[in-house]
């Protein structure tokens, strides 16, 4: 299909980082396919999101090797988007040319199409000070979608927002995602999030990757559903039952026996 | 629309003739009178005690409480001025302080805002010349006058140095502490969409620091002239300083004064016009787009 080629593959071999004496990343390995829609779960201070910074090029890794198609990440590449948990709009732009940031002049009508992407077209003229947290949010997802980009991080958008509007911007993502078939990599500490959305979800934990998982549901899921409360169950367990591992050594090692087995998920590798 | 509106005006007019009908506008409000008028006493409200008390000092100096020789009477402080105004010698006074202000306050609010920039982008450079700068800073500038004297004499260099030396200060301080406060999240937000470092400067950092740079241009307009009245009263042949100098050596108090309300007045413009630059460059700022 036209559509996944419009995503492009994502690869860490061996990944390290961390910021002074401590290690945040060590030796992660993840491969995510083009047009994937992957979700990454874990405790505050996993790695998660660095690995995502170091994606978008804001971090240099120190030993491994990172690849967004056939290229080493690097900050300000058209083709990698991303949204932070704050909006990060600025303030003295108006919201159509918060989202025209970056685009070539002759390019700039293209931002009132991604505007209308999201549903705020008529928001255009506004200064970003007099929207609401998830209308900041979605001004900042037409800015991401604006170069139509092949790879968009995500780094915890929703966090800061209530629960209803959440889900509304959760559908709003997946949305646009499936329309222009760009890979997603979701930063999420909700793991009911992860499971509404993704097409994977990866766990991490003491650095690496501790679980990776298919999530076997059609979509639009419904989190009623008592599939979908099994993942969700299966994750949100792996992700608890590391605390000692987390907080205790510091070192994320443990005893392979430790893995469950989760019959509603398909492991992935 | 324009039934409307002239329906609007109408409205608004009827309570403001009523008011002067009953005989002033204060009147009108006493009597507990409609919107227009209770926004007219609130326009008028700041002026009342100036108003008030200019009307004790006549009336002190009418009579005689108050010696002519210490403090005119308002009224003679006014004629003095229509005397100063009408032979030309008030504005040709005023041109040549106002350029000197000018001149000054462009020299050092551009040395201040340049450096100001290069050391709130460049963390080397901060460490190379910031606790120089900071210790300039410290020498109160009117100290350097007989310095000044000595190397310019008492010309036009001399006065517009100081001037600058002093607006430099405020401007550099100002706009330093406005770009290292720009939001990080924002600067991280601009590098991985790809904006060149002049984008950058131009889109981010100027316009996060511009806030506190404005703070800094109010601060820098008041010790503008404050210079200008002690370079000007120390040495000068021309402005207003100058009047009020010789206006001194000949006793005229009433003229003296009069130089004083001008500086007043010059002062307050200059602050107007900065609060105009606030309202227009930060109309997206919640906190200055009230006016707008």
């Amino acid at each position: 299909m036209g559509e996944t080629e419009r995503g492009v593959a994502v690869q860490a071999e061996n990944v390290a980082k961390g910021f002074g004496q401590r290690g945040v990343l060590r030796g992660l390995d993840l491969t995510i396919g083009a047009g994937e829609f992957v979700a990454i779960v874990g405790r505050s201070g996993c790695g998660k999101s660095t690995l995502l910074r170091l994606l978008a090029g804001l971090e240099t890794p120190e030993h491994g090797r990172l690849r967004v198609g056939e290229q080493a990440p690097r900050a300000g590449n058209g083709a990698v988007r991303m949204m932070f948990q704050d909006a990060r709009l600025l303030p003295w732009k108006r919201v159509i040319d918060n989202v025209a940031l970056g685009l070539p002049s002759e390019r700039r009508g293209e931002a009132a199409w991604a505007l209308a992407e999201v549903g705020l077209a008529e928001r255009a003229g506004e200064w970003p000070a007099v929207l609401s947290g998830g209308q900041r949010q979605r001004v900042a997802l037409a800015r991401a979608l604006v170069t139509r980009p092949r790879l968009l991080l995500l780094d915890e958008p929703l966090g800061a927002l209530d629960a209803l509007t959440r889900i509304e911007m959760q559908g709003l993502i997946e949305r646009v995602w499936r329309e222009h078939g760009f890979t997603a990599l979701l930063v999420t500490h909700d793991v009911e999030e992860a499971v509404a959305v993704a097409d994977r979800v990866v766990v991490v934990a003491g650095g690496r990757v501790d679980l990776d998982v298919r999530v076997a549901l059609g979509r639009p899921r419904h989190r009623g559903d008592a599939r979908f409360g099994a993942v969700e169950e299966a994750v949100l367990g792996r992700v608890l039952g590391h605390r000692a591992a987390t907080e205790g050594s510091g070192v994320g090692e443990r005893p392979p026996g430790e893995r469950p087995t989760e019959p509603a998920l398909a492991r992935v590798g | 629309m324009s039934t409307l509106l002239e329906g609007r005006l109408g409205r608004r007019m009827a309570p403001g003739r009523r008011a002067r009908a009953a005989g002033t506008a204060v009147a009108g409000d006493r009597r507990g009178g409609s919107d227009s008028t209770s926004r007219l006493a609130a326009h008028l409200a700041p002026w009342a005690v100036p108003v008030l008390l200019l009307a004790l000092w006549q009336a002190l100096s009418r009579f005689g409480l108050i010696s002519e020789r210490v403090l005119p009477a308002p009224l003679d402080v006014a004629r003095a001025g229509w005397d100063l105004a009408k032979d030309g010698r008030l504005l040709d006074n005023v041109l040549v302080s106002a350029q000197r202000a000018a001149l000054g306050f462009l020299l050092g609010g551009a040395v201040g805002f340049a450096l100001g920039m290069l050391n709130g982008t460049s963390a080397w450079c901060a460490r190379l010349l910031d606790s120089s700068v900071q210790m300039g800073r410290n020498v109160p500038h009117l100290a350097l006058i007989p310095l000044v004297i000595l190397w310019f004499g008492i010309g036009e260099a001399g006065k517009v140095f100081l001037v600058a030396i002093g607006v430099a200060f405020p401007i550099y301080v100002n706009t330093f502490h406005g770009v290292r406060n720009v939001d990080a999240g924002l600067i991280e937000m601009s590098r991985t969409y790809g904006l060149s470092t002049w984008a950058r400067f131009r889109q981010v950092i100027l316009p996060g620091a511009l806030p506190s740079i404005l703070v800094g241009v109010r601060y820098a307009l008041g010790i503008m002239w404050l210079t200008l009245i002690v370079a000007e009263t120390i040495a000068a042949q021309q402005g207003i300083g100058y009047i009020t100098m010789n206006a001194r050596e000949f006793l005229q108090t009433d003229v003296l004064v009069f130089g004083i309300v001008i500086y007043a007045l010059l002062g307050k413009l200059a602050d107007a016009l900065a609060r105009g630059l606030e309202r227009v460059l930060l109309a997206w700022h919640p906190s200055y787009a009230k006016g707008a």
